[in-house]
């Protein structure tokens, strides 16, 4: 079992499984909809110059999202 | 069943292209269509509606609508609505396609195929289009067409719409007499299949939609993100809040569960149709993001293209609009010649040639800027800066879209605005538009010159303290856009903020003729829109500086008594308190066209003779201007005042028309007005009246 942890406080390179979402928020269901599901894998590839947002790999695409809705999903860290 | 018959449905067959955002729909809409193509809008709101014709590989003609790129036909912004409305036959004014061309990027199947899946389940018949092939093999994939079009049941055609491969085959399967509606159908848990159906029907019973309407049509209106409630009645909508409270209580996790569901059927399909036949090293996209987003390089980047936009706005387009200016001032003086001299004469010269002119003279900067934004746009490099300068603009609830509208408005809020086009979000959409005036632009310029001329002679005052004055403006400016976008984003828009998700396509080299292309739908949509108001605006703005007519032939004594000069006198109780006489009030009166106006409109008060260039003449009689007591007029206090009123007011009719067509309706540019002119009096008062009551004058 790897580490849990939000998706927000991956480093650079660090991939992981999606575990959780602890937002309900209507908002996210376009995250979801755009891939990133429980289970799926994905990649922190960077973080901004100025710290946020960050950017993810997932399903072969690449999306930006900010450190507040990062910090709503849960991952395990895998290696 | 619903297969179309070529000759059936009216005039032409239509088709829908559909697609993800980034995935060339428009590219082959442009293959498809060449130039027999229009732009306008959607009926009531401000969403991009691009039409063409084309010709089937048999001759047929065909009717292509693009529709808004989007992920879901759950929408979350007006353009995906629109997307959503016209599929399900639902849009205003708009029948609804025959058939859709679905547009996927082959290099990205599986998330692709999640829109396609949602589309597919309609029962149009479709076309199934797998684009940006060569992107795919770049990266090391075999597409399997046949795999597809088995699973699938419907024509699947590889193209590379960037380069015109594949748009015979395209044309080809359009031009077939009969089209098999896809066969496909969704694994939904049968608790959740039940429920959804029992939905169907109550939403059928109360007409919400056609009794036995593809599933996910219900499942649209349940996830419905869209403020405008999908275009029902409050009535209908509380039908809807109702089944998605009783669904959401009973199955909590049903709409995650349709999601990866759909996700499943996409991943099976996309299995089918690409496999990964080589490892390919780092990507492009990679290795240019290393770069470009680098904490020290990317910024340099930015930098220096942000530079060289500036440099081509306000030095390349400065050329062809002196040439613009100079042309229309040269057929105003060959009218003038060949006219009896009279009121008709003065219309065409004063009124219609200047507005035609003052519309026209914006075109170098709205090309270039528009040919800039395209570029960064279909290059990929647009959402890099949203990325870059996310956390900036986030600061004023802003996000990164809005800085390259704010920042082109620096040069000219037309454009800017304009510009604001790219932000997806409706609310920072509206934010930035409102706002983007604040900020200095060019034509600030002249006014701001000839006030700190006034205010600091240059014999006694060292150079640097002029630029510091000229700095100072460009800050104020900028602190007023910042201030009132966190303002509106607190107050008026509250609680309507969404996730900033962007997605960072991979790079591509941008084809010319498409941005071009865009370049010239900008300028025509500018002109066509924009440029009827502002002469209209013009006309009468010419007509109350010159009616009634007064009998002395002085254009001083003539601005005087005309409506515009009553209008002075009216308004000057309101601006002494700013300091202001009646004379400076028919200079911000007659500049509601435009700010420089009030150059020459100062000139003719005041009698001056000489060119707008040239501010020393202008200078001097301000200087001399005293008030009735005797005491100087034009004081540095006054100066000030002045120009701090400038910096916030909004003073141009062209940026007026382009909001107007912007927002679709005359209420956010007259807020704009409103909130602009409060500003800036307040400023003013409060510089004028502080800095009497520190002992200036």
């Amino acid at each position: 079992m790897g580490v849990e942890t939000r998706l927000s406080d991956l480093e650079p390179g660090q991939k992981a499984v999606v575990k959780a979402f602890s937002s309900r928020e209507p908002a996210f269901v376009r995250l979801r909809e755009m891939g990133v599901l429980v289970g799926t894998r994905v990649e922190l590839v960077r973080v901004a110059p100025l710290g946020d947002p960050i950017e993810i790999a997932v399903r072969g695409t690449l999306l930006s999202l900010r450190r507040q809705e990062a910090d709503t999903i849960t991952v395990e860290q895998v290696s | 069943m619903a297969t179309t018959g070529l000759e059936q449905a009216g005039d032409f067959i239509t088709f829908a292209l559909v697609g993800n955002p980034n995935c060339g729909k428009t590219t082959l809409f442009n293959q498809l269509t060449g130039l027999r193509q229009k732009v306008g809008n959607y009926p009531g709101v401000t969403v991009e509606r691009k039409e063409g014709e084309c010709f089937g590989q048999h001759g047929e003609r065909f009717k292509i609508i693009d529709l808004p790129g989007t992920y879901s036909l759950n929408a979350r912004s007006p353009d995906e609505a629109v997307t959503r409305d016209v599929l399900f036959g639902r849009a205003k004014e708009i029948d609804r396609p025959n058939r859709v061309i679905l547009v996927v990027d082959a290099s990205n199947l599986e998330r692709n195929l999640y829109l396609a899946t949602q589309v597919l389940e309609l029962g149009l018949p479709a076309i199934l289009v797998l684009n940006m092939a060569d992107m795919a093999e770049e990266e090391g994939m075999a597409l399997d067409r046949q795999a597809l079009q088995n699973r699938l049941g419907m024509p699947v055609v590889i193209c590379e719409a960037n380069t015109g491969k594949g748009i015979i085959e395209l044309k080809t399967a359009m031009s077939r007499e009969t089209l098999d509606p896809p066969a496909l159908s969704l694994d939904i848990s049968e608790e959740v299949r039940t429920r959804l159906e029992a939905i169907r029907e109550r939403f059928a019973n109360v007409g919400l939609i056609e009794a036995n309407s593809p599933l996910v049509e219900t499942v649209a209106l349940l996830g419905d993100r869209d403020p405008t409630h999908y275009g029902v009645g409050d009535e209908q909508w509380t039908v809807v809040e109702e089944a998605r409270n009783k669904l959401e209580q009973e199955i909590p996790e049903w709409e995650d569960g349709a999601i990866a569901v759909r996700y499943d059927l996409a991943h099976e399909i996309a299995e089918l149709g690409a496999r990964k036949e080589s490892e390919t090293g780092a990507s492009l996209t990679d290795r240019l993001d290393a770069w470009l987003l680098h904490p020290v390089v990317g910024w340099l980047a930015l930098l220096g293209l942000m530079a060289t936009l500036f440099f081509l706005i306000f030095s390349f387009a400065d050329k062809p609009m002196g040439w613009i200016e100079a042309f229309f001032d040269s057929v105003s003086s060959a009218v003038s010649a060949s006219m009896a001299a009279g009121d008709l004469r003065d219309l065409i010269t004063d009124g219609v040639i200047a507005g035609v002119g003052g519309v026209v003279v914006f075109l170098p900067q709205i090309l270039i800027l528009f040919f800039f934004i395209s570029l960064m746009e279909d290059s990929g490099y647009m959402a890099r800066v949203a990325f870059l300068m996310d956390r900036l603009m986030g600061k004023v609830g802003l996000s990164g879209r809005s800085f390259l509208p704010l920042l082109s408005s620096y040069a000219c809020a037309v454009p800017g605005v304009m510009a604001a086009r790219t932000i997806d979000s409706p609310k920072d959409r509206l934010i930035t538009i409102l706002v983007a005036p604040l900020t200095s632009c060019s034509a600030r310029l002249p006014v701001y010159l000839i006030l700190i001329a006034t205010m600091v002679p240059s014999e006694t005052v060292p150079i640097g303290t002029k630029v510091g004055f000229m700095l100072l403006m460009y800050v104020l400016g900028t602190a007023g856009a910042f201030v009132c976008a966190w303002l509106f984003s607190q107050k008026l828009m509250k609680g309507e903020s969404s996730p900033m998700m962007l997605e960072l396509p991979p790079y591509r080299v941008p084809k010319i003729t498409a941005l071009l292309l865009h370049m010239w739908e900008r300028a025509k949509i500018f002109i066509r829109r924009a440029g009827t108001i502002i002469m209209g605006i013009s006309i009468l703005l010419w007509a109350a500086a010159t009616y009634p007519k007064s009998s002395d032939p002085d254009p001083a004594v003539q601005l005087e008594y005309s409506a515009a000069g009553r209008l002075g006198k009216a308004i000057e109780p309101v601006i002494t308190p700013l300091g202001y006489d009646w004379k400076i009030g028919v200079g911000l009166i007659a500049s509601f066209a435009a700010r420089e106006v009030f150059v020459s409109t100062m000139s003719i008060i005041y009698s001056v003779e000489g060119d707008d260039d040239d501010v020393q003449p202008l200078r001097q009689r301000l200087l001399e201007e005293t008030r009735s007591d005797g005491s100087q007029l034009y004081t540095p206090l006054l100066c000030l005042s002045l120009m701090v009123f400038y910096v916030f007011a909004m003073q141009c009719m062209s940026t007026v028309a382009v909001v107007k067509r912007e927002t679709n309706g005359w209420k956010w540019p007259l807020f704009q007005i409103g909130y602009m002119t409060t500003l800036a009096y307040l400023a003013a008062l409060v510089v004028y009246q502080v800095g009497r009551a520190m002992g200036y004058s």
